[in-house]
């Protein structure tokens, strides 16, 4: 029995727990790229550097914070910085769509020159970031570690194995449901929100009925750049802050977006876990797990790891070929042409 | 379109291509000749991948976000066409490899013949995981030992299989062919879907063809890099050694160290333009043939191209290929020209989107503009430094030497060529969609 219990906890330590909490970052970056997909029509190549603009914009405010030694802790004080960072990403989203993007609507621009222009937005955001704080590793977390230690937790319950729970994995899971929440009450409660529904379900009824659209596009900004910047400083948190990781995070985010189907706010958060979850464990080397479970002489000799860590993103794109040759419409399903 | 008229578009054209080889001829003249030749070599490359992205979206509108994987692709043919063997790697654990490979092959066509026949439920669906599952660890069975046995022989220097040991020009066609393989792999899996899913498959498949560069060390070195690449030019130092050639720089009055490194590039500017031109010259007849008209009426209007009758996803396909076997060709061009395989040295905004923009700012849908594209920004990627550089210098020159603003600015003027990439491309697209050279 309690070689079971061990196999257990040694597999949400070292699975389970990193993989919600990245799956929930995920989450939270799908659900942007969805939500300007459902709105403006186009896959937004932008998304990452978004992300790392916001993260960055945090980190500034932070430093200065941690300069003044003004701190919450035991929380970290990139959280009382957060809003500051959301407030200049919104910013740079609402003038680079009043600059680049309004005029592509105006002109009834197709969906791939939308893309590449995006792709012109994600290099100015990209050199932005690199001029301002720099290409390197940047770490901006402060406060309690550990919400619990693996030693506390192997004294508390007595076994040979610990579960670490970091405070950024609590709070990256605990603030994605509060986003997730939060945004679907708006979706489904607030007059604008029905009105966002509405217009990516059909946008000419939409304007039909005297829906604003140039209200609807800034709110979907304004979300989508609330969503991004969470997602980056938590991202950042969890791991570390290099804008160069920030691009390399584009694939899961949109193959994510894509299995739950391009455009479904369900769907993206079903996406951005299933993600996760594969990626993670398809890379854990499951020999420890193994050996708790199997008596000592059958144990694999191995590291048992199904794939090297180094194809962890090959993953996401295995998950996103499959889905693309199985269910184009994504797992969530949603009329896609 | 009267005869007038393409005489003045002709000129235009011309103009624009003369106004770019005097700017490389400035650099040439206020920097180096030796700088000028090599800036002029990339922007070969540079219009050759270039082309084959305006095959893909020019033509057919089709977008391909994963340049740098095809290049990539082409890079690594031109290690495995060119480079000497190893023997002992083979005999290690070469056929291990082989098996391996043998055992995947046969999986994956095990796994559509059981997708195809099968009959559909539950069963199949059992048949098809332990098809793919058994395959899976047959085959690593095989494998991991090999790569093994394989990359412990001799490590600082081989530690792989090595190539075939031909002449490295072969692995020009080859690398194009390897990439037009891949492309149709792709191209099967995600034309047909909406537009974006082909843009962010590609994206995807390029960055595991990196990471597959990377690790696989049995195969290119991975990251530990193959360079020393036999060359299809001479080498400077023989060149310095031979008598004519001394006679011939004494003649021309210039050192024969500096004349041969001169030499030597410009060889290799002849072997680039050549392939440029063949490059051209073909697309240039399969836009103004039938099949060129009816990409552009897929491209324009695929409803009305499907009705008549044509195959758009079949079309789209080819096209894809096509496209890809040329940034291929490019790839291996590439490497052949740094003598070295550095799959580090990939970077996605270095590679995919400046190759990107110059296809825009060229002028999509036009041969012409996409070569011009890939000589203006590939000058603009170089010489953005420098001048960023000197802007920030006369900018900042009111600030003291040693101000931290400064310095850090001083020091981000790298980055700045991103901005301004960036800014060309939105500017472009704004103002002046249709490129330098518009399509006709």
């Amino acid at each position: 029995m309690d070689g079971f219990l061990n196999a257990l906890i040694l597999l949400s330590n070292f699975v389970i727990v990193p993989s919600m909490a990245y799956g929930s970052q995920l989450a939270i970056g799908a659900l942007a790229v969805t939500l300007i997909y459902a709105i403006l029509r186009f896959s937004d190549f932008a998304q990452g550097d978004t992300m790392a603009f916001g993260a960055m914009a945090t980190i500034l405010l932070t430093w200065v914070l941690q300069y003044w030694n003004v701190s919450i802790s035991p929380l970290p004080t990139a959280l009382l910085a957060l809003p500051f960072g959301v407030l200049c990403t919104i910013a740079l989203c609402l003038l680079i769509d009043r600059w680049v993007y309004r005029f592509y609507r105006r002109v009834k621009a197709r969906p791939e020159v939308l893309m590449i222009v995006s792709v012109g937005v994600m290099f100015i955001y990209n050199s932005v970031v690199r001029i301002i704080i720099g290409p390197g590793d940047r770490w901006f977390v402060d406060g309690e570690r550990f919400i619990i230690t693996a030693r506390e937790f192997k004294r508390l319950s007595g076994l040979s194995e610990g579960v670490a729970f970091k405070t950024t994995q609590g709070l990256t899971i605990l603030i994605a449901f509060i986003v997730v929440a939060a945004l679907f009450c708006f979706l489904n409660r607030t007059r604008i929100g029905k009105s966002m529904r509405a217009y990516s379900d059909n946008e000419d009824l939409a304007l039909l009925s005297g829906i604003d659209p140039e209200r609807v596009v800034r709110t979907t900004w304004i979300i989508a750049a609330t969503l991004a910047t969470i997602a980056g400083v938590l991202y950042g948190l969890d791991k570390s802050f290099k804008p160069f990781t920030y691009f390399n995070l584009l694939l899961p985010i949109f193959a994510a977006a894509i299995v739950g189907g391009l455009g479904n706010p369900l769907g993206a958060i079903a996406g951005g876990f299933t993600i996760a979850f594969s990626e993670v464990a398809l890379t854990y080397a499951y020999r420890k797990f193994l050996a708790y479970l199997i008596p000592g002489e059958w144990a694999p000799q191995g590291l048992v790891q199904l794939l090297s860590t180094d194809y962890k993103f090959a993953v996401s794109f295995v998950i996103l070929v499959l889905v693309l040759l199985l269910r184009p419409t994504g797992i969530f399903g949603r009329k896609a042409s | 379109m009267k005869p007038s008229t393409r005489r003045r578009e002709n000129m235009r054209v011309i103009s624009k291509f003369a106004a770019m080889f005097a700017a490389l001829a400035v650099v040439g003249v206020f920097q180096s000749w030796s700088l000028a030749l090599a800036i002029l070599n990339l922007c070969l490359i540079s219009a050759v991948m270039a082309l084959g992205v305006n095959i893909q979206w020019g033509y057919a509108g089709l977008i391909n976000f994963g340049i740098l994987g095809f290049a990539a692709l082409g890079g690594v043919t031109a290690v495995l066409v060119s480079v000497a063997p190893v023997p002992a790697a083979w005999g290690a654990g070469g056929g291990g490899v082989i098996v391996a490979l043998m055992i995947s092959l046969a999986t994956i066509l095990a796994a559509v013949f059981a997708a195809r026949r099968a009959p559909a439920g539950v069963p199949r669906k059992l048949l098809l995981a332990f098809i793919i599952v058994g395959g899976y660890f047959l085959a690593r069975a095989f494998f991991f030992p090999a790569v093994e046995a394989i990359e412990a022989v001799d490590p600082t220097k081989a530690g792989f299989l090595g190539g075939l040991g031909l002449p490295i020009l072969l692995s020009w066609v080859a690398g194009g062919l390897l990439a037009a393989a891949v492309a149709w792999v792709i191209g099967k899996i995600a034309l047909g879907l909406r537009a974006d899913y082909l843009a962010i498959a590609t994206l995807g498949i390029s960055e595991i063809i990196i990471a597959v560069l990377k690790n696989e060390d049995w195969l290119a070195r991975g990251v530990k890099n193959v360079s020393g690449l036999p060359r299809p030019v001479p080498y400077e130092v023989d060149l310095q050694q031979t008598l004519w050639f001394q006679d011939w720089s004494a003649g021309m009055n210039v050192s024969p160290v500096e004349f041969s490194s001169i030499f030597v590039k410009l060889c290799y500017a002849g072997l680039f333009a050549i392939v440029l031109l063949v490059v051209l010259w073909l697309t240039e007849r399969a836009l103004h043939s039938p099949w060129g008209r009816m990409m552009r009426a897929i491209r324009d209007n695929e409803l009305a191209a499907a009705a008549m009758g044509k195959d758009v996803t079949g079309r789209h396909l080819q096209v894809f290929v096509l496209g890809s076997a040329v940034v291929g060709l490019a790839g291996a061009m590439l490497t052949t020209l740094d003598g070295q395989f550095t799959p580090a040295s990939y970077q996605p905004l270095r590679f995919t989107f400046i190759i990107w923009v110059m296809v825009i700012v060229g002028g999509s849908g036009n041969n012409w503009g996409a070569v011009l594209g890939g000589f203006v920004i590939w000058f603009f990627w170089v010489e953005a430094e420098p001048i960023g550089l000197w802007l920030t210098d006369l900018l900042t020159s009111g600030l003291a030497e040693d101000s931290g603003l400064r310095r850090h600015l001083m020091e981000s003027a790298a980055h700045m060529r991103l901005m301004t990439m960036g800014v060309i491309l939105l500017v472009v697209l704004r103002f002046n969609p249709r490129g330098l050279i518009p399509e006709r």
